[in-house]
């Protein structure tokens, strides 16, 4: 086991070398809605159960549920009256069970990043072989099914092992989500490859916001404008990013969205934001400060 | 089958309290304290420097804001590590900004862990506190005595050597202390404590090795407590710190001057969404207490105690 996770370098956030994003944007702004499959009748895994009451958990299952069958429609029409397209957090079995919301994705020209294959089946216990795995089959059904080429990465349920990264790199993936240190994209220390962390936020996540802080939708909004300000008052020194993480089982319930839909229309109504997707943000990020990065990591340790 | 006979006996049972590590006093008869200025509140905000490692196995217990999720928990450790290179840097533009000069809590291990961050810190001037090895090795009744004692001397020598600071205080990590910390800091030649949470001013300490300094760092003066487990909004976070403000302010009118002590954790208050907040706090609080560190405050408490 080791003491310190060790994938990224300290990197202070001062005196950065300047980001600037496309068209002289000062900050980056993604929107990555969790479009999940959650399996009523999981196998067990050894280290955490998938569902806090015994088979079937109705109500843990209905909630995530009524996500797809009611949820992602009305965010998809909310992020089309502003202009969003989604980066969409995939658990890759729903291209076999529900290919009508992937078609629909697809036909806005959102992004896929693999969230793993089900939300059901955990990194631990794996090894190296099954997850690479599951990343392999990301790769080979999200280019079968649904015509990308996969670029990021999200882990299922937040399970790691200690090579995730390593064979994410090795994969060819260009970025992950899964790195909560920063407000700007950093450099991933790997074996091989060249992999990014583009930052996708617990703390602006809805998940996060509504089930572990307990904010009302309103505190949700006044956190994410709060946060919004902040980022993009920084971002003139150097590009920051933004991205909000959703959940349709969460946000898409109408009492939660009839507010939400504040923080799209005040964030879209401001100049020098790139409304953009993980995948673009990665791309831009590694063909530009990728080097200007590394350099300056080794020269403030000096 | 009944409790034994003990249980009916009261060996500690008399005026005062059950243990003499400090005497009984109430805050209301003490002589009062005249901070520099007249300033009625002394302003001590404890920034905590924490590291949280990755392979904590709980022993004995899990101290506030450590791993959760089965190793390795990315999620936390990325999340508490935040504190580190990014807020940390917004906290400090905010001190800044309105001239407050905080005391940082720092966890022997970022010495050596995050060296660059410690000599930041170190250049600014502020005082540097010892806050035990990291946020997985808690001090605890059962700890052996001499690992309590290379946990407090490597401390100090990795905290002193990066720094060039004098070190006068300690803060266990989550206040956690065996029954032979306080013999072990006054041995290394510590001044004051910040444990036990149980005044709102300074008082005098026993050990068997010469007294320290018991300094009254909140329990609940705190972003974690207030936001993190509490789950109050920031509004009502600020808002609770300047209530805190207002009362001692009150009572420094015919008790003497007060300590406003407020904890910070830039994995908590440093998230970009929340520094706004710290920011209106530092505003109103700059305007009307005297911002001293911890030693500061310490040494002025000890030169009016007239022995």
């Amino acid at each position: 086991m080791k003491e310190q996770l060790g994938v990224y370098d300290w990197w202070p956030y001062r005196d950065r070398p300047k980001v600037v994003w496309p068209n002289g944007a000062r900050l980056a702004f993604w929107v990555a809605p969790n479009i999940e499959y959650y399996e009523l009748n999981p196998p067990p895994n050894p280290i955490r159960d998938a569902w806090p009451r015994p088979y079937p958990d109705v109500q843990a299952y209905g909630i995530r549920d009524y996500g797809n069958r009611a949820g992602h429609w009305r965010m998809m029409e909310l992020m089309d009256k502003y202009g969003i397209r989604g980066s969409v957090s995939l658990n890759v079995a729903l291209l076999d069970h529900h290919p009508e919301i992937i078609d629909a994705c697809a036909a806005r020209n959102w992004e896929f990043f693999s969230h793993g294959i089900y939300n059901t089946r955990f990194v631990y216990g794996m090894d190296e072989e099954q997850e690479r795995q599951i990343i392999r089959e990301s790769i080979e059904d999200i280019r079968d099914k649904a015509g990308q080429e996969l670029s990021g990465w999200l882990s299922p349920g937040l399970t790691y092992s200690e090579h995730t990264f390593d064979l994410l790199a090795e994969m060819g993936l260009t970025y992950t989500c899964d790195l909560f240190h920063d407000d700007q994209v950093t450099p991933v220390k790997t074996r091989s490859g060249k992999l990014c962390s583009v930052p996708y936020s617990l703390e602006f996540n809805d998940s996060i916001a509504f089930q572990l802080h307990n904010l009302s939708p309103r505190r949700y909004v006044d956190m994410l404008r709060n946060g919004f300000d902040q980022l993009y008052a920084e971002g003139e020194q150097s590009g920051t990013v933004m991205c909000i993480p959703l959940h349709a089982y969460l946000v898409s319930q109408p009492f939660r969205l009839h507010v939400f839909e504040e923080i799209f229309d005040y964030i879209t109504s401001h100049d020098d934001v790139w409304i953009t997707t993980g995948r673009e943000i990665a791309q831009y990020w590694r063909e530009n400060y990728w080097e200007a990065a590394q350099r300056h990591i080794v020269e403030v340790r000096s | 089958m009944p409790l034994g006979p003990d249980n009916s006996e009261y060996a500690e049972r008399r005026y005062g309290m059950d243990h003499d590590r400090y005497d009984w006093s109430m805050l209301h008869e003490r002589r009062p304290i005249v901070w520099p200025d007249g300033a009625p509140v002394a302003l001590w905000i404890n920034v905590a420097v924490e590291l949280f490692p990755l392979d904590d196995d709980g022993t004995p217990f899990k101290l506030p804001g450590s791993m959760r999720k089965p190793y390795p928990d990315v999620q936390t450790f990325t999340w508490r590590d935040y504190g580190n290179r990014v807020g940390i840097y917004r906290l400090m533009r905010a001190f800044d900004r309105f001239n407050v000069k905080p005391t940082w809590s720092v966890n022997g291990a970022i010495a050596s862990v995050y060296p660059t961050l410690l000599r930041d810190i170190a250049a600014r001037g502020d005082e540097i506190v010892a806050h035990g090895w990291d946020m997985a090795s808690p001090h605890y009744g059962g700890l052996p005595e001499t690992v309590e004692k290379t946990l407090i001397s490597q401390t100090l020598d990795a905290l002193g050597a990066i720094s060039g600071t004098p070190i006068h205080g300690w803060l266990s990590p989550g206040k956690s202390q065996s029954a032979s910390t306080p013999e072990l800091l006054a041995q290394a030649g510590l001044e004051y404590v910040c444990d036990w949470p149980n005044d709102d001013m300074p008082y005098e300490f026993r050990t068997d090795h010469g007294p320290l300094v018991a300094m009254p760092h909140s329990d609940d003066m705190d972003d974690h407590r207030i936001i993190g487990d509490y789950k109050h909004d920031e509004d009502s976070f600020v808002e609770q710190v300047s209530d805190q403000f207002h009362w001692h302010a009150k009572e420094a009118q015919s008790l003497g001057g007060r300590v406003l002590s407020l904890n910070l954790h830039p994995w908590m208050i440093g998230q970009s969404h929340r520094i706004s907040h710290l920011v209106r706090l530092l505003s109103f609080l700059s305007e009307r207490c005297i911002s001293l560190s911890a030693h500061e405050i310490c040494e002025h408490w000890r030169a009016q105690q007239g022995n």
